[in-house]
């Protein structure tokens, strides 16, 4: 019989429908959910506020972006052949230069001091003020704040953006969607080309970046910052927030019931709403449900329902409530920098209690001193020689003609400063050790060394040690390296195999 | 014999061969996989023309771009030339003495030196230089042929014993195989020469051994047994035996007249390169 192996056809389904694992996104497009296990994007159109914390914003926008592309073109005069750049990162020459500390590679603990410094800041504000670094000073808001701007500028208000995304094609609408989605991809270019001037001396980078004699990492870093800052502050927006960014998922450990964050103040708003002009405000709250702090959220979301993941405090339904108060001739700040704790006690009919200094904030606020203290101390003692001894090990010893002994040693002396230094070596150990250092003249007890400006000199020595003072295989010693009042120790030992002599 | 039929199952011709029972069906190929096949004959007919690809008799077709490996090695070796830059350059040019006094060329001079050390000497004179029994220690402070820097540097270009025409020569005569001498005669020396080095020996013997050393040794050894570095003959004095310190070891020496061979590098190594070695073996040895 003749077999045929078909595999034209489909394989027909197992018998027993629904025997095999069902996967999550089926269950859910089981449920109804058409779009699986994703919840599709609402696009928000935040509607423009004008008052206090709007202004307040402007003004750190403004700051944050003139920090972020005026810093690299800061100038501070470094002597000899070493950048005159005030901050930059050389990952070609390994060095961090900030100002009039420069930090090398095996310094990196500093960094590590600076990001611990900004955690425990960042712990530390935020159980007192809330969410104030992502409201105002998050690159991600910040950034997000200037591609509404420019939104708004091609495209009008909220009204008018929604207007015009429901609208069919036409040249109008052509024309204003080209126009924002250039100028964002130039702000785009505009923030990666800013990053790369960190890394590389500005002036001489932005020159040759034009004509393609640039290195390859500044057009790749270039390129990367422009997409991600396209697609993060032009299409993502929120979502980054809300899905992306860990801090929100944190930062309920930081808060409590005492931290001062944008709140919706319930005991006077409540009972909400609509209210005609000439109706009485007794026996009901001030809230009108005007919706004014739901349309300028650029999260999207109803800050009446309370403190939540999305909201990034930015004080923004402050301003639309503001406004709307004033014009109904209620009091301003139904929508405020409070804490939970005064809402619930004027819902009780009690005073409320505002403290700011809780065991949390003591806490934080001890850590953030003494890791500070730490740093400073750590940077103010620093010291900008380095010495490292490394032994021969092939061969670990010699022994000459007469049988005296002499070890090989590197010595890497650091120059963590600006300017040269002449260095003396000196060793103790056997006695009658004396060095010498290949090019020298000859033997001595001590070996004056030039070290360049923010260099590492290798050193070979050579310590020759008379028979007569050899009594052990292996005898302590050390070196010492003195550069002007200081003095750097490195303890070694000197190796004679005086067990294996004949 | 080809019997195309349709399967009746799929309605697909078959290709009428058959193994063992079972008929192929004869599906078109994927077209993905046909585009691909055409590409690939369309870039291999691109390929003939542009890179060399035909063999000929005495040469082969070079191809329009002109590509060569050989080409492509040499400018890779010169793009290497034009990087080594200014301490390469200064190699070439610079003295021995100013290479090993100037920190910066010495510790480029130091790292070639290591890495062609490694690859050239470190199977006779070991790793770290510190020889093996017949192989010279390069380490420490004695030298059969001299320790300057020119000195070094003349033994690396002309070699030991080795083909080059003004290589350094020495011969120790193998004063017992050749018969130069009576066994009696060789350890009678032995003794002497042991004694040479400060280590007791048979007093008798040296007594009998004085003359013969006189008449035999003392011209390439010196009278006082401290050797002569002109004519790369070994202090006996000193704590240092190339072939070992040992009674056996000596008579051995003796009788048989061994002599090592060190190559000629010239030729070999670039004359910068022979620098930088010289300037490594004299840095290491303490720099006599």
């Amino acid at each position: 019989m003749t077999v045929v192996i078909d595999r034209t056809k489909p394989t027909p389904p197992p018998p027993g429908e629904g025997s095999g694992p069902v996967s999550a996104a089926a269950k859910a497009r089981a449920k109804g959910f058409t779009l699986g296990l994703y919840k599709p994007r609402t696009p928000i159109y935040p509607k423009l506020v004008h008052g206090q914390w709007r202004r307040i914003k402007w003004v750190l926008l403004i700051l944050m972006l003139a920090i972020y592309y005026l810093t690299p073109w800061i100038r501070w005069e470094r002597p000899g052949v070493l950048p005159d750049q005030a901050v930059l990162v050389d990952f070609a020459g390994g060095r961090f230069y900030f100002f009039g500390i420069q930090l090398w590679p095996q310094e990196v603990y500093f960094i590590t001091g600076l990001l611990v410094i900004s955690a425990l800041g960042l712990f530390l504000v935020t159980a007192m003020f809330g969410r104030l670094w992502c409201g105002y000073a998050c690159p991600q808001t910040v950034w997000t704040d200037l591609f509404i701007y420019v939104e708004r500028a091609f495209e009008g208000d909220r009204n008018a953006r929604m207007k015009l995304d429901a609208s069919p094609w036409s040249f109008n609408k052509a024309w204003r969607k080209i126009g924002k989605h250039a100028v964002w991809l130039g702000i785009g270019f505009g923030t990666g080309g800013a990053w790369i001037f960190y890394f590389h001396d500005a002036p001489n980078l932005l020159a040759d970046f034009w004509v393609g004699q640039a290195p390859a990492t500044a057009y790749i870093f270039c390129a990367l910052l422009t997409v991600t800052t396209y697609a993060f502050a032009g299409h993502m927006r929120e979502q980054v927030c809300t899905y992306l960014c860990p801090w929100p998922r944190i930062q309920g450990a930081m808060l409590d019931q005492h931290s001062l964050q944008v709140t919706y103040l319930r005991d006077r708003g409540e009972t909400r709403g609509p209210h005609k002009k000439g109706q009485p405000w007794e026996g009901r709250g001030d809230c009108i449900d005007c919706n004014a702090c739901v349309v300028a959220c650029p999260a999207g979301i109803d800050i009446r329902d309370g403190s939540q993941l999305e909201c990034i405090n930015c004080g923004l339904c402050i301003d639309a409530c503001d406004e709307i108060m004033e014009k109904i001739d209620r009091p301003k700040g139904l929508i405020a920098y409070d804490t939970d704790a005064a809402v619930a006690a004027r819902e009780a009919g009690r005073p409320p209690i505002y403290r700011l200094l809780r065991p949390r904030t003591a806490y934080y606020a001890v850590a953030l001193s003494l890791v500070s203290a730490l740093m400073i101390w750590g940077l103010t003692h620093r010291s900008a020689l380095d010495v490292h001894v490394l032994r021969d090990r092939n061969p670990m010893f010699v022994r000459l003609h007469d049988g005296a002994i002499r070890d090989g040693y590197t010595l890497k002396i650091a120059n963590r400063g600006f300017e040269a230094r002449d260095v003396q070596v000196t060793f103790t150990g056997p006695p009658g050790a004396k060095l010498r250092t290949p090019g020298a003249k000859a033997a001595g007890d001590t070996l004056s060394v030039r070290v360049e400006a923010n260099e590492v000199r290798a050193v070979r020595v050579f310590v020759t040690v008379p028979a007569a003072a050899i009594d052990a295989p292996n005898m302590p010693a050390a070196f010492a390296v003195r550069a002007g009042d200081e003095v750097k120790t490195v303890e070694t030992n000197f190796l004679s195999g005086a067990a294996n002599a004949p | 014999m080809s019997n195309r039929e349709t399967d009746e199952h799929s309605g697909v011709e078959t290709t009428g061969h058959e193994w063992d029972g079972i008929r192929e069906l004869d599906n078109p190929l994927p077209r993905w996989w046909l585009y691909i096949f055409y590409g690939s004959i369309v870039i291999a007919v691109i390929y003939w023309v542009l890179m060399p690809s035909w063999p000929g008799i005495n040469s082969y077709a070079k191809g329009v771009l002109g590509q060569s490996d050989r080409v492509d090695v040499a400018r890779q070796l010169e793009a290497l030339n034009q990087q080594r830059g200014a301490e390469g350059a200064m190699l070439r040019t610079a003295s021995l003495e100013t290479i090993e006094a100037d920190p910066k060329l010495q510790a480029y001079a130091l790292a070639v030196g290591q890495s062609v050390f490694g690859d050239n000497c470190a199977t006779c004179h070991g790793v770290g230089g510190t020889g093996f029994k017949g192989y010279p220690n390069l380490r420490d402070d004695v030298w059969l042929w001299g320790g300057s820097l020119e000195e070094i540097q003349h033994t690396l270009q002309v070699g030991v014993r080795s083909d080059n025409p003004n290589t350094r020569q020495s011969q120790m005569p193998a004063f017992g195989r050749d018969q130069i001498l009576q066994p009696a005669q060789v350890d009678d020396l032995t003794e002497f020469v042991v004694a040479l080095s400060s280590r007791s020996a048979n007093v008798a013997a040296i007594k009998r051994a004085a003359p013969v050393y006189v008449a035999q040794c003392s011209a390439c050894h010196g009278p006082q047994g401290k050797g002569d570095i002109k004519q790369g003959a070994p202090d006996l004095t000193d704590a240092e035996w190339l072939y070992g310190a040992e009674r056996a070891d000596i008579r051995n020496q003796i009788w048989t007249g061994q002599g090592g061979v060190m190559p000629t590098w010239e030729g070999r190594l670039s004359p910068e390169t022979i620098k930088a070695l010289a300037v490594y073996i004299h840095a290491n040895a303490g720099g006599q």
